[in-house]
């Protein structure tokens, strides 16, 4: 598992065995330090521990792993010049079904996602792994405006996750605020700071740019950490007030003067229903972010967003004034971001500076660029994949952070271009009406 | 080709660029007339792309003064504008001579967001885009067809309206870089290096381009080039630049002929390059 | 007055080891223009070798600290650079050539699994081993505060010397600088006048990890303890001192280095010392905002 390399043909047996006895033997090298030798506490000194049996059985899992794989590689690239010669479908058709294929997917995606609370009503862990699947696909909807479309790399976005949640918390526990009078509030705070970090670093350019936002990210949680008086430290806030349906409870007992879900609806209390109240917020939520990107991307700035990552320099040539699109793109991902910073402090009920490290931000960013910058739907399918394989580790759990790593470098080195590479133009002339000759006779 | 005398668009005084120890640009004067094509040629490294990066606001100047006097909004200095606003409101619109189109965008996206700062306005800073009002809905359509009868038509593009701008081929991507520059509504519009890897017909449709812009709309236009056939037949006037400053000036019959310019830009054997008009 | 001594010692300490690291980052970062992230967790592999390497020597009863030294610099050098060379072909080379951004996240996913393989198969407990060089020279006895350069803290300082020194000379004046420098400038140039670029790129990873070697058996030697987590932050600050310095400036990464440890230890001691590493980041920021292209980077001219 330690080398994937695509050779450029396909090989023959003897070649392929010694490709394998090639890959073993740098595994090997590569195990000897970490799985056949280990230091273990023997009575307050360490001792050294063989483990040469496991080492061995590591190498020849390695040795015919990559025997298959090499095996399979050559397979899927013969299928695929087989059907490469087969089709005579040109690149523009492939791309027009690829948008069908997206669009299909997408609607699916849609009917499944408001089905599944239905479906599993009374399976908790189903209902809440879908509902962090949302948080990410949020997210990620989020930084796509700042990474996948104006081209700036973020690593700290989760800065703007952390001002978000701890908005909430505060308005909240401190003085009394809801739900919804908190949300706008804790979104504007996002975008503020959003403002606040873009404005030194315009002028920084690419992995400047990435390394100084990965600094804000830390400094915006090394205080939360430290200022005790204001963040209560790494103890963190909790009961944090969760969000009411219009006003309606889901405790099992109404507070003063109010009443709760259950009781107004004569059902049976069932802690099942906060859970799927949450799981709708956070999809509604969802679809509004996606609509509003959407939207935006077909508008003047969001195409502008678009010509700055693609070149900077003539955006200025042709009259752009590029500190503000930048600014905008900021600050509406960083909005995005305290949006759903806002609902997971009401969903968990308790915030603490742990869950806002840079690890948050780089999975946040993978499924940005996992998904293949800019495309919507990738991102859904990369924060879908991202959130499960770990989940399917679960059952070995000290794997799964192991497979995340892991399943990060397979796909990016299978897809560079990320899932769903394929960019849909904001607007086509054929869309108006126009007949051109190309492609509508196709 | 003797046309009436006009005004002057654009007056370059004592400009000088440097960088460091080195002077690209050393006191360089040059006016540009309304209405008109002039050209600009020199060696390689002559200063002609910085006498551009300086006009268009991406360098600033080290001494002296770019005045230009615009139709509608009186006199603009273009030394003291940061680029964008070159664009935005002098309407000073450039090429590039290692094209710089969005590759990864469309043709006719490509030539919309030259229009951004209209749209924008239009879209009422995307709070009216955003809600899909009518208004907003309105311009962008006009733009999109203003785009399509003046531009896509014209410069042959409409076919490719749709494509992603970067997997054209050159010649055409060429072409588009022009007609975005066009879609800033230039006054005045600076090429550099148009002709750079046009085929000769590809050259010809370029020179038949550059008349009918400065002759039909009044677009003054400022011409860098390398491509003899082009510069010596379109150009009204030509600024030749060696080492920074102005040795010729005058029509092309005149600079042609000019002893100073056959030695320094050509070198002392190769006169008949330059008068034989074209180059390869 | 000995208090800043003091801390000038310590500062000058950890600033080698960030230096040696940075160094890795920026020769990576000018070769193929990429972030490498793991190289932190390289330098945290190469602590956990070193500490197996230490207790292996305890348990045969090797005494002598030159030889033990000699011999765990060697182990750790050999197998880390082992892992350098394995990350570059495995996760960065297939995807030379595509986005900017592919091989960043690639990096990120190496680096997450690097940190959890180790925590898997070396356990997540931190792991002391028994000091290795104890005491050093008193420098100054003044009432109230003695001032001490460790023996570790004069290992690291002159290894770090003569390392940077062997470097300097390596990349200025053999085949393999001029050929690494060559790939620099101009990859395809260089691999049109016969330079084998990949081969040249696989070195500068086993270079980087080697360097980032010497630092993790430093740390392991100096600290005593190591965990799964050090790479991290030593990663982030390595890369910080590169970037503060001029990515793709070796001396400048030293430079980087140095500053990075100094800013650190001065603010700890006389300021607050939680938030130490805020004020390595405002540094970085301000100096990025003033030379956007580092201390001693060459300022990038816009091509337009």
């Amino acid at each position: 598992m330690s080398a994937v390399v695509f050779a450029r043909h396909a090989m023959t047996p003897a070649e392929r065995l010694r490709d394998a006895g090639w890959v073993a033997f740098v595994g090997l090298i590569l195990g000897i330090p970490l799985v056949g030798l280990t230091t273990v506490d023997v009575g307050g000194r360490l001792g050294v521990e063989t483990r040469f049996g496991l080492l061995a059985a590591a190498v020849a899992a390695v040795f015919a792993g990559r025997l298959l794989l090499r095996w399979a590689i050559d397979q899927a690239r013969n299928r695929k010049q087989d059907r490469d010669r087969a089709s005579t479908a040109t690149a523009a058709d492939r791309a027009h079904g690829a948008q069908r294929v997206v669009n299909v997917l997408g609607w699916v995606a849609l009917g499944a996602s408001i089905a599944l609370p239905i479906v599993f009503s009374d399976n908790r862990y189903v209902v809440d792994t879908a509902t962090t699947v949302l948080i990410y696909v949020m997210l990620g909807w989020g930084l796509n405006v700042v990474v996948g479309l104006a081209g700036l790399l973020d690593l700290g976005y989760v800065a703007f996750y952390a001002v978000g949640a701890y908005s909430y918390a505060l308005l909240s526990t401190q003085f009394g605020w809801s739900f919804w009078e908190a949300l706008p509030v804790s979104g504007a705070m996002a975008a503020t700071f959003g403002i606040l970090l873009g404005y030194p670093i315009l002028r920084l350019r690419g992995d400047y740019l990435a390394i100084v936002t990965l600094g804000f990210g830390e400094i915006v949680r090394i205080i939360l950490v430290n200022w005790t008086e204001f963040s209560n430290g790494p103890n963190g806030i909790s009961s944090i007030p969760r969000p009411s349906f219009f006003g309606l409870d889901f405790s099992r007992s109404a507070p003063e003067g109010g009443q709760t879900f259950a009781g107004f609806f004569g059902l049976e209390f069932s802690p099942m229903h906060r859970l799927i109240f949450l799981y709708y917020l956070i999809l509604v939520l969802a679809l509004l972010t996606h609509a509003f990107v959407s939207r935006l991307r077909k508008l003047p700035v969001g195409r502008a967003w678009e010509a700055l990552r693609e070149d900077e320099i003539a955006c200025q040539a042709m009259g752009m004034n590029t500190t503000n699109i930048k600014l905008s793109a900021f600050a509406i991902g960083a909005m995005l971001g305290g949006f759903a910073g806002v609902f997971f402090a009401a969903r968990q009920g308790f915030i603490s500076p742990e869950s806002f490290t840079f690890t948050e931000s780089a999975i946040i960013l993978a499924i940005v660029v996992l998904g293949g910058m800019g495309s919507q739907m990738g991102v859904v399918l990369a924060a879908t994949l991202l959130v499960l394989i770990p989940e399917f580790g679960r059952n070995f759990a000290e794997y799964r952070m192991l497979l995340f790593g892991l399943a990060m470098v397979l796909i990016m080195v299978w897809r560079p271009g990320g899932l769903l590479s394929h960019r849909e133009p904001t607007v086509r002339l054929n869309a108006l009406g126009k007949a051109s000759a190309t492609k509508e006779a196709a | 080709m003797s046309k009436t005398p006009t005004s002057t668009l654009l007056s370059v005084r004592n400009l000088t660029m440097r960088f460091g120890g080195l002077t690209a640009i050393d006191d360089l004067s040059l006016e540009v007339p309304a209405g008109r094509i002039t050209g600009i040629i020199g060696p390689n490294g002559a200063g002609k792309t910085t006498l551009f990066n300086c006009l268009t606001g991406f360098y600033k100047p080290t001494t002296g003064t770019l005045r230009l006097a615009h139709p509608t909004r009186g006199e603009m200095r273009l030394e003291a504008l940061p680029s964008h606003r070159v664009a935005r409101d002098a309407q000073v619109v450039r090429t590039f001579q290692n094209i710089r189109l969005f590759p990864k965008m469309t043709v006719l996206e490509n030539l919309i967001v030259a229009q951004h700062n209209v749209l924008q306005r239009a879209s009422k800073f995307s709070i009216a885009g955003l809600f899909k009002l009518p208004g907003y809905r309105q311009a962008e359509r006009e733009a999109i067809e203003r785009d399509d009868a003046m531009w896509l038509q014209r410069l042959k593009l409409e076919h490719l309206a749709d494509d992603a701008a970067g997997d054209l081929p050159y010649g055409i991507q060429r072409r588009i870089e022009i007609g975005r520059a066009l879609c800033v509504d230039p006054v005045l519009l600076c090429l550099d290096e148009p002709a750079a890897g046009l085929n000769p017909r590809e050259s010809a449709e370029l020179n038949e381009l550059l008349l009918y812009l400065c002759g039909e709309m009044g677009i003054a236009i400022l011409l860098i080039e390398h491509d003899m056939s082009v510069v010596m037949n379109v150009s009204d006037h030509i600024g030749v630049i060696s080492y920074g400053r102005k040795i010729a000036e005058g029509t092309p019959e005149h600079v042609k002929h000019d002893p100073q310019v056959i030695k320094a830009y050509l070198g002392e054997d190769e006169e008949e390059e330059v008068t034989g008009g074209a180059t390869a | 007055m000995a208090y800043a001594l003091q801390q000038l010692i310590n500062g000058l300490t950890l600033g080698a080891m960030y230096g040696l690291i940075a160094i890795g980052y920026t020769m990576v970062y000018g070769i193929i223009g990429m972030i490498n992230f793991a190289h932190g967790d390289i330098f945290m592999v190469s602590a956990f070798i070193a500490v197996t390497a230490f207790t292996i020597l305890a348990a045969a009863d090797v005494t002598s600290i030159p030889l033990a030294l000699t011999f765990v610099l060697i182990v750790s050098i050999f197998f880390t650079s082992a892992y350098g060379w394995a990350v570059e072909r495995t996760a960065y080379r297939p995807l030379r050539g595509s986005t900017r951004l592919a091989p960043l996240i690639s990096a990120i996913g190496v680096s997450i699994f690097l940190q959890n393989s180790v925590q898997l198969t070396q356990g997540a407990r931190v792991k002391p081993i028994p000091p290795v060089l104890e005491g050093g020279i008193v420098l100054w006895d003044a009432p109230g505060f003695t001032v001490q350069i460790g023996w570790s803290q004069m290992l690291i300082i002159v290894t770090t010397v003569i390392l940077m020194s062997a470097f300097t000379w390596m990349i200025t004046q053999t085949p393999f600088g001029r050929q690494q420098r060559a790939c620099e400038q101009d990859r395809t140039m260089a691999s049109l006048l016969g330079v084998n670029v990949d081969r040249t790129i696989s070195y500068t990873f086993m270079l980087g990890a080697a360097l980032a070697a010497v630092a993790g058996v430093m740390v392991t030697v100096y600290y005593g303890v190591v965990d799964f987590f050090i790479g991290f932050l030593a990663g982030i600050k390595a890369f910080t001192a590169a970037v503060l310095g001029g990515i793709g400036s070796l001396p400048g990464a030293m430079l980087g280095g140095l500053l990075i440890g100094l800013i650190e230890s001065f603010w700890a001691a006389y300021l607050w010392a939680e938030y130490k590493d805020v004020a390595t980041f405002g540094i970085l920021c301000l100096v990025l905002m003033l030379r956007p292209s580092g201390l001693l980077g060459r300022p990038e001219v816009e091509k337009v």
